[in-house]
């Protein structure tokens, strides 16, 4: 997805897991996925430069669809659409 | 020579279908060193392989024992080798040290000041989120004994169990990943 259309998604759930570093945010992905139905759409805000590699991983591994990246000053958005 | 072949392909599916069963979405790991940045390691990839939704089980033998000593807690009817032994081993998690760069201490209170700075959890709330997450904890019981633990004298962890080689072994069959830290 272009980062337009990532900008106009509208998140069922947003995790923050900024500041936390590995394994933090993929433990925080794990446990808002659980928050939320399947087809909803999560959004994880991270700091650690490994989840923007480790996040797209994990979801072709537990089969959600990674949705893409929005980059802001001091973290990253990642989008992800729950199997 | 067809039928040799269809005989052949049969085992083999046989096979298969046998070690398809045998293999859970399952780690097992051995950790064995009782060293801060090795328990550390272990506990980010068990954490890490449970938001993958598999099933993680750890077997902590010899030096790695010490570890799950809860400071507050303490064993009753040591004789005196044990007694030593327990003062000379680190008494919980938070008293483990760097496997290299200890350099008396100062290594390794520099690499815990260095993890709070760049927010990475310390060994016990590794421990906490680990337990959260349902990882089974095995405790060796020769390495207790040798060591001279008690049970009573561990960590609250949830479903902790004392046990042998023999648990180990069996998770590790059924297992996708084994790893020996």
């Amino acid at each position: 997805m272009t980062t337009e259309e990532l900008k106009s998604l509208k998140s069922n759930t947003i995790v923050d897991a900024r500041g936390t570093a590995c394994p933090g945010p993929l433990l925080a992905a794990k446990k808002g996925i659980g928050e939320i139905e399947s087809g909803e759409i999560m959004e994880i805000y991270s700091s650690d430069e490994g989840t923007k590699n480790d996040i797209p991983k994990w979801c072709s591994k537990m089969t959600h669809e990674f949705l893409g990246i929005i980059e802001e000053d001091s973290y990253s958005r990642l989008f992800l659409k729950k199997a | 020579m067809t039928i040799e072949l269809e005989k052949q392909i049969q085992e083999l599916k046989n096979k298969v279908d046998r070690l398809e069963a045998g293999t859970k979405d399952q780690l097992s790991m051995v950790v064995f060193s009782g060293d801060l940045d090795k328990i550390l390691a272990a506990l980010i990839i068990a954490t890490g392989a449970a938001a993958y939704d598999m099933k993680v089980k750890l077997f902590f033998t010899f030096w790695a024992t010490a570890a799950l000593r809860d400071p507050k807690k303490s064993g009753k009817g040591k004789n005196m080798i044990e007694k030593m032994f327990g003062m000379m081993l680190p008494k919980g998690s938070r008293k483990v040290t760097l496997s290299k760069m200890h350099m008396a201490g100062m290594g390794t209170a520099m690499i815990k000041g260095i993890m709070k700075k760049h927010k990475v959890a310390s060994l016990p709330e590794m421990f906490k989120t680990a337990g959260e997450l349902g990882i089974q904890i095995n405790i060796c019981e020769m390495s207790m004994n040798l060591m001279g633990f008690k049970k009573e004298e561990m960590i609250d962890y949830p479903g902790m169990t004392v046990c042998g080689v023999a648990t180990f072994l069996s998770d590790a069959q059924e297992s996708k990943i084994q790893l020996f830290i």
